[in-house]
């Protein structure tokens, strides 16, 4: 969750670092063109790139394709079976309603990776379309705009978040839409950044002597060129949306049944700590850990592999 | 200099007013009928509206947020709806607890972070480096409560060094008697923050170790222990000013899981339990001090980045 806020305070930096970081970034930016094949090869000879990425695999994997190999009842309470250690017939135990613990490992995981890339996608649109509207415009108007971007930011994001979901009734969407909703401010504010470095680039200027209309510009010639710091960002986003959806779970705002969430599975698993039921806390936070670990991991590289840094 | 903090006062109190402004509306949108939520379900629809009139709350909500806007100015906080009890109080009750926890984990984190930053810089490529790098990223990716829950089963049940409740004292004073029940929450906040801080202070340094005053002094035959205390950390610091500054939103909600986690009496669980009763002027309150904290934090990270570093020249 606060990947963006070591990325604001980073541009913050002492101006001599930060001109010269841009001046070498605006060097490298000229001769590399960023191309999807590009980025690949580079990702090739990026070892921990590449192990996020392949975990990421894993994971989605087991969340997407697990319940098809490992079939398991989730809709039915089996209060005989409950609360049943790891062995034989559940491999990862049961949890107090008798719900097998890995086959809801494994729908939690999908819904909870389906709310963070819905909530990533979301807010990267929001973002970005802002963003890019504020850093074209110039003067007043992105003054007020990235104001608001200042005000937003001021306020906890589990703040706002937590009010909106206490009052609506949880689903998947409703989830994504709040997370997504509060979360699109780094975005705009990384586009933004690309969108004044681009604005004044020669092929912006000949658009524009040509007559292209802001729309035009915004999607067919500054967005294109801005893909790689978006894509990047995205990345970053569904990490930080599953920890959030894993916080709000844990905080009794999550989905519960019939599907849980991993963070509300981890908090009803919290009630029986005392009763040392390990198999109900530390699969199911192992498996959020590898999920971010993965992201993030894969972020990283993509951010050195766009060749610029995403700040 | 004086220019610049005056410029900074005003932006900051633009947007403060922004803050209360959107926290405001948004609370109305997401409960405008505040009669039903203090009289209940099985009030009367008469007797609801009655106590709306009686109160302002059927004034349309530009005039509701102006009065609030009074009321705050009179220091008057508002008064919460199911606590009968002002909203300023409650808050104080409840700050004291809040801030000592905040702080204790704040400090354990930078006593942690700073010589771990430096010392991975100095090593680079080390395996200690690798090793501290690597932990930060698995920390980075694992949530306080995980993190929580994973101390209070090693530290509490298995190995049963600290309870897993944090002290309930009313008193600050006596919390800090008790320092056993305050370790678990403490370490769970300190540890999170380590992953974010320790990078960053790694990557600061590094970037100042190849600056010329750090070559001059280890030219003049400056023992490398003075050259890394009286040369590099005053400068390899500045960006953690920063950086805790910005932070603080984060750490606010990190408090917020970890007094939940922990059952610690503090602002957090006050905001958490106020949710589960819609009590929203307290949730009002709170969100608005937060903004307050974030708004006031940046401003004291600027000023004091711009009193540190004689490199920054401040606009005129």
């Amino acid at each position: 969750m606060s990947s963006r806020h070591v990325n604001t305070a980073e541009a913050t930096q002492t101006d001599a670092t930060a001109r010269s970081e841009t001046e070498l970034a605006e060097l490298t930016r000229a001769r590399k063109r960023v191309s999807p094949r590009s980025v690949l090869r580079t990702l090739r000879h990026h070892p921990l790139g590449l192990a996020g990425g392949l975990l990421l695999v894993l994971v989605v994997g087991f969340c997407l394709l697990g319940p098809l190999l490992y079939r398991t009842n989730q809709a039915d309470v089996d209060l005989l079976n409950a609360a049943l250690p790891p062995g034989p017939g559940h491999p990862l135990g049961t949890d107090p309603n008798g719900f097998d613990v890995l086959g809801r490992l494994m729908e939690g995981g999908k819904v909870s990776l389906q709310i963070g890339l819905l909530a990533a996608l979301f807010a990267t649109t929001i973002g970005t379309v802002y963003g890019a509207v504020a850093g074209l415009a110039g003067g007043i108007l992105d003054g007020f705009l990235m104001r608001v971007v200042d005000i937003l930011l001021s306020v906890p994001f589990l703040f706002f978040v937590l009010i909106l979901s206490a009052r609506f009734h949880a689903n998947a969407v409703s989830l994504s839409l709040v997370i997504g909703g509060f979360s699109w401010l780094v975005s705009a504010r990384l586009v933004r950044g690309e969108v004044l470095t681009l604005r004044v680039r020669e092929f912006v200027l000949a658009a524009r002597v040509m007559g292209a209309s802001r729309r035009r510009l915004i999607l067919t010639h500054l967005i294109p060129n801005a893909l790689g710091v978006i894509i990047v960002n995205i990345t970053f986003q569904v990490a930080d949306a599953v920890l959030a959806v894993a916080a709000l779970g844990f905080l009794g705002f999550g989905l519960t049944y019939p599907t849980a969430d991993w963070g509300s599975q981890l908090a009803s698993g919290a009630t029986y700590i005392s009763a040392d039921r390990w198999w109900l806390i530390y699969p199911v936070g192992g498996c959020i850990v590898l999920t971010v670990l993965a992201l993030n991991l894969l972020a990283d590289a993509l951010r050195d592999a766009v060749g610029r840094r995403a700040d | 200099m004086t220019w610049y903090v005056v410029r900074r006062l005003a932006i900051s109190f633009l947007v403060l007013l922004g803050i209360s402004a959107v926290v405001f509306f948004l609370l109305h949108l997401v409960s405008d009928n505040p009669g039903r939520v203090v009289l209940g379900q099985r009030a009367s629809p008469e007797a609801v509206t009655d106590f709306n009139r009686e109160h302002g709350f059927d004034r349309p909500v530009v005039m509701q947020y102006v009065s609030y806007l009074g009321q705050l100015v009179q220091g008057d906080l508002g008064r919460s709806y199911k606590l009968n009890e002002n909203v300023g109080a409650l808050l104080r009750q409840n700050a004291g607890r809040s801030a000592m926890l905040s702080l204790a984990g704040l400090i354990l984190s930078l006593l942690i972070a700073v010589p771990l930053g430096i010392l991975q810089a100095v090593r680079r490529n080390s395996l200690i480096d690798r090793g501290a790098t690597a932990a930060s990223y698995v920390l980075y990716a694992t949530p306080s409560f995980l993190l929580g829950l994973i101390l209070i089963a090693v530290f509490s049940q298995s190995l049963p060094f600290f309870p897993a409740e944090a002290s309930q004292s009313r008193s600050p004073w006596v919390v800090l008697t008790d320092p056993g029940a305050m370790a678990l929450p403490v370490i769970t906040l300190a540890v999170t923050s380590v992953a974010v801080f320790s990078q960053y202070q790694r990557s600061s340094a590094l970037d100042q170790l190849g600056q010329d005053y750090i070559r001059v002094a280890r030219a003049k035959g400056l023992p490398e222990r003075l050259v890394l205390t009286r040369h590099l950390l005053r400068n390899a610091c500045l960006p953690l000013i920063t950086l805790v500054g910005t932070l603080i939103p984060t750490l606010l909600a990190g408090n917020l899981i970890v007094e939940s986690l922990f059952n610690y009496p503090g602002l957090g669980l006050l905001f958490l339990n106020s949710l589960q009763r819609e009590d929203y002027p307290v949730l009002l309150a709170y969100t608005l001090i937060g903004g307050v904290l974030t708004v006031a934090g940046n401003f004291v990270a600027d000023i004091a980045v711009a009193a540190a570093d004689r490199r920054i020249e401040l606009e005129k």
